[in-house]
């Protein structure tokens, strides 16, 4: 038996590494093999755009504990370009094979970077890999006359964030009314804006950066849309992140830059149909029907779905007779500008928002959103203990608001939560929660 | 004896010495309504989702905090009001979000773990003091010697009352502690007397803190006090008097029970007083399993603002609502052989000092003084002995613990 393959984890992240532990956690004692493009053994990488950026923590000490002994082969430093479904080999980038018995896909996403005009120079930088926080790190502390922010979502603001905390001045760009609007609405998001504001942030929301000039190949400036410049040599593009799935283009799954799509059990489907019952796939790669929202078909970027779906793709991998339905309330958290967010449930598509807890002056709030008359989601600024009684009404799918007569609860006040129509020029963008 | 009485006999000094028992048949539902109208939450599951409920309030509710009339007036206006007035400068631990995180944010600011760490060599003096004055008996009471006069003189020095005073901080001290049991707050005399003894702690107090302001020191007081620069807000001088009450009472109450909890579970566990002794390194499991497994505080009261719906029982609004730690601490749902005192286990989230918004704000000093307290006094004393087993206890059924340890002794090192 010891000549079979075993198992393989393509992606050697948070989703591989706990993928890996569950594996041996349920039994699984036979050969088990990490392949990484990334030379670094797992590491976290939420710290990045906060702490490491920051100059609070050295980059090189995010790495993820093991929390399980793995016994197991690691192939790092090496990507995988491609899959033989039929021969059950995977192919490496230095033209190696690498059989499986199975397959478990933890490839993540990748930075979205600048692609219009611009896209060459030095200065420009995105967060997602650890020697991408370096290299910003390094920049920012030369110092930068001026920090130019392309995106205010999640990444953006704590960029934001760090580098006002560092004393720089910064500029931040985004086409929509308010930051986070996609994913919490522009009512809440309002209250961020107001905060980017007071720690002088120079916000310019409903702009759209069109070129990046530069001199002597480094950035200098940047050309908005509406015809404004914006002078700076510096910027950080965080316009969220594509799947990578490039090296599945050949293997018959069902494969794009939004995401591998399994069943169910997280089990990847086959181009005929069916899934493939020894290939699941698990982290920001996934996207799987949610029983939560209606068996919709979703990704999840966020850190506690890698851990989470992790450990039940190992399980549909061990167990192919019993799959079960993955089930996850989305939750994320964040911290900028002193503020700790959390967030339970998906709130874009709701109806509804009402600030449920304390009030949105003091920053200090929860708010819930509602759609069609249940509650679907929630968000916390600095009231984050109470967010699991929230997440335990979403997920019973309560009325909405789901909990009156909270001991900090005003008159309730209903909102419309003000999501921007949807924008069609970035598809893939939308991936991220649809 | 039916479910409807059984948080009667949790109170009924009888059972005093052993509640578990009673904890345990409480636990056969997680919440049960007692005839009074008020619903004992008994298994870690449902203490724990209470903990994190909004809608259980921690203010003992004036009468205008009523659950809503449906009229928009009384509701939002009128009742509001009158309860703003009632609560104000209630201590922390009575009020709720948001004035509670308000003052606690305060408190926080000041209760850093220098402090507490600095407190350490302090802490570790007494200890020895308070043992050396038992040379030559061959009998110690623990709480009288010990277990009570510590936690006070730490207090008083965390908060920065100077020595003179503490004798009167000891007496103060015990006068309130009273208070805090459920049924003396109903007693109209013990009511009374905690009122003066609050009136003169805080006219006590007053003056201390503006003594603090003119001449500030590296204490808490000091720092709680210093007004906010550049109109940074400040905690006002009410509510500073009442903090620095209920720092003294709820730091002193509960930590005189762990220690002598704590000495009487050694005392009664011989193998692990030894290996204590032997390794005095194994203290901080030892303590965390001691807050599971024989906390200071039992039980604390809540009301429910709605109805909340949890494990097949609807609490009523208004209705008040145990939270018993003690009894979540003993659930084997969640702790596999929960009645065995055994200080290796691996999974041991107590309740031992509560949980969510109001979890014990003077947790690492409580660690720090049980500590030194327990693996000094397995150093010391030779040949430790229980003279009476079980002890007799304090009559609070909340802030559980002996009032009287006797140890036989051989002798002292
Ligand atoms: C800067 C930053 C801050 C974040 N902050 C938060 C936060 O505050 N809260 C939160 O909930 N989430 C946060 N996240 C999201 C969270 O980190 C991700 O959800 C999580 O990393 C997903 O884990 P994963 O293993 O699925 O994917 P990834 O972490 O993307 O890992 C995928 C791995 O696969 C490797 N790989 C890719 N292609 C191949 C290939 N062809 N062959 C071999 N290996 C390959 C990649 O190099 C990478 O190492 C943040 C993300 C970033 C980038
Ligand atoms: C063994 C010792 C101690 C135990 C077992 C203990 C236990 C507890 C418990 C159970 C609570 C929660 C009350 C509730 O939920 O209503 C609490 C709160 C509190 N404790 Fe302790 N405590 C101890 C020592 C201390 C000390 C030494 C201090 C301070 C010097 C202290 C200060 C406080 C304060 C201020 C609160 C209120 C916090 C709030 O309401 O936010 N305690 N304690």
């Amino acid at each position: 038996m010891s000549e079979r393959p075993g198992i393989v984890i393509v992606g050697a992240s948070l989703a591989g590494l706990r993928g890996a532990e569950a594996l041996r956690r349920g039994g699984y004692d036979g050969p088990l093999t990490l392949i990484g493009d990334e030379p670094h053994p797992p590491y976290d990488r939420p710290p990045l755009s906060k702490h490491v950026l920051a100059g609070e923590l050295e980059a090189d000490a995010t790495a993820l504990p093991h929390l399980v002994s793995l016994r197991a082969r690691w192939r790092l430093g090496q990507p995988a370009t491609g899959l033989d479904r039929a021969g059950r080999t995977i192919r490496l980038a230095d033209g190696s094979d690498v059989p499986f018995t199975k397959l478990f896909i933890a490839t993540g996403a990748r930075a979205r970077t600048w692609t219009e005009q611009g896209a060459d120079l030095d200065g420009v930088f995105t967060i997602r890999r650890r020697e991408d926080a370096v290299a910003l790190r390094r920049a920012l502390s030369r110092p930068p006359e001026r920090v130019l922010i392309i995106g205010a979502g999640l990444i953006g603001c704590e960029a934001a964030s760090c580098c006002r905390d560092l004393g720089l001045p910064v500029t931040l760009v985004d086409p929509n009314p308010t930051p986070l609007a996609r994913i919490l609405g522009t009512v809440v998001g309002e209250v961020l804006a107001q905060t980017l504001r007071r720690s002088g942030v120079d916000y310019r929301p409903g702009a759209r950066v069109r070129a990046l000039v530069g001199e002597a190949g480094h950035v200098r400036r940047a050309h908005l849309q509406d015809g404004g410049a914006i002078d700076t040599d510096l910027v950080i593009v965080a316009l969220g992140a594509v799947r990578e799935t490039a090296w599945l283009a050949r293997a018959g799954l069902v494969a794009d830059s939004g995401g591998v799509t399994c069943d169910g059990a997280c089990r990847v489907l086959t181009r005929e149909g069916p899934p493939d019952v020894d290939i699941v796939a698990a982290g920001d790669v996934a996207r799987w029907p949610n029983p939560i929202y209606g068996g919709r078909a979703i990704t999840v970027e966020h850190w506690g779905n890698a851990v989470e779906q992790a450990a039940h793709a190992a399980s549909s991998l061990l167990r192919p007779a019993q799959p079960k339905p993955y089930v996850h309330l989305p939750a994320f958290w964040s911290s900028q500008f002193g503020l700790n967010i959390k967030a339970v449930g998906l709130a874009d598509g709701a109806d509804a928002v009402a600030i449920v807890q304390g009030d949105r002056a003091s920053r200090r709030f929860l708010a819930v959103y509602g759609r069609d008359g249940r509650s679907v989601a929630a968000v916390s600024f600095d009231q984050a203990r109470w967010l699991p009684a929230y997440a335990d009404r979403i997920l019973a799918g309560a009325p909405f608001p789901p909990i009156l007569d909270a001991t900090d609860q005003r008159r309730i006040e209903t909102l419309a939560p003000g999501f921007p129509p949807l924008r069609t020029e970035r598809p893939v963008l939308e991936m991220a929660h649809v | 004896m039916s479910d409807d009485t059984l948080f009667a006999e949790v109170l009924d000094g009888a059972n005093r010495a052993n509640p578990y028992p009673i904890y345990e048949r409480l636990r056969r539902r997680p919440v049960s309504r007692q005839r009074d109208g008020a619903y004992v939450v008994s298994t870690h599951a449902a203490i724990r989702s209470l903990l994190f409920d909004p809608r259980l309030s921690s203010e003992d509710l004036p009468p205008s905090r009523r659950p809503r009339t449906g009229n928009p007036f009384k509701d939002w206006i009128i009742n509001p009001l009158k309860n703003r007035v009632a609560t104000a400068h209630r201590p922390l631990i009575f009020r709720d979000p948001p004035d509670h995180d308000t003052l606690r944010g305060f408190v926080m600011k000041e209760f850093t773990i220098a402090r507490v760490n600095n407190l350490h060599g302090r802490v570790e003096a007494l200890v020895d003091t308070l043992i050396e004055r038992c040379r030559g008996r061959d009998e110690v009471c623990l709480v009288e010697d010990l277990s009570y006069p510590l936690p006070v003189a730490v207090i008083c020095e965390l908060l920065g009352v100077p020595e003179a005073d503490e004798p009167q901080f000891h007496a103060w001290a015990t006068q309130l502690a009273t208070a805090l049991e459920p049924d003396a707050r109903r007693d109209e005399e013990a009511r009374r007397a905690t009122v003066t003894t609050f009136d003169a702690i805080a006219a006590y107090m007053r003056r201390l803190i503006r003594d603090k302001r003119r001449h500030p020191a590296d204490d808490m007081l000091s720092g709680l006090a210093r007004r906010g620069d550049r109109g940074e807000p400040a905690m006002g001088d009410v509510d500073l008097i009442s903090t620095a009450v209920l720092l003294l009472v709820a730091g002193h109450e509960t930590t005189v029970n762990l220690i002598t909890n704590g000495m009487l579970t050694l005392l009664r566990h011989p193998q692990e007083l030894a290996r204590l002794k032997a390794d005095p390194e194994r203290a901080p499991r030892l303590i965390e399993e001691l807050l599971r497994y024989e906390p200071p505080v039992h039980f604390r009261t809540r009301k429910a603002l709605g109805a909340i719906e949890i494990g097949g029982t609807t609490i009523p609004p208004g209705a008040p609502v145990v939270l018993l730690f003690a009894s979540g601490n003993r659930d084997p749902e969640r702790f596999s052989d929960p009645d065995r005192f055994d200080p290796s286990r691996d999974d041991i989230q107590h309740f031992g000092f509560g949980g969510g918004l109001h979890y014990c704000v003077g947790a690492p000093l409580a660690r720090i003084e049980a500590e030194i307290a327990l693996v000094t006094l397995c150093r010391r004393l030779v040949e430790p002995r229980l003279m009476a087993d079980p002890p007799s206890y304090r009559a609070g059924a909340s802030l559980r613990g002996p009032s009287n340890l006797g140890i036989h002794i051989a002798g002292i090192v």
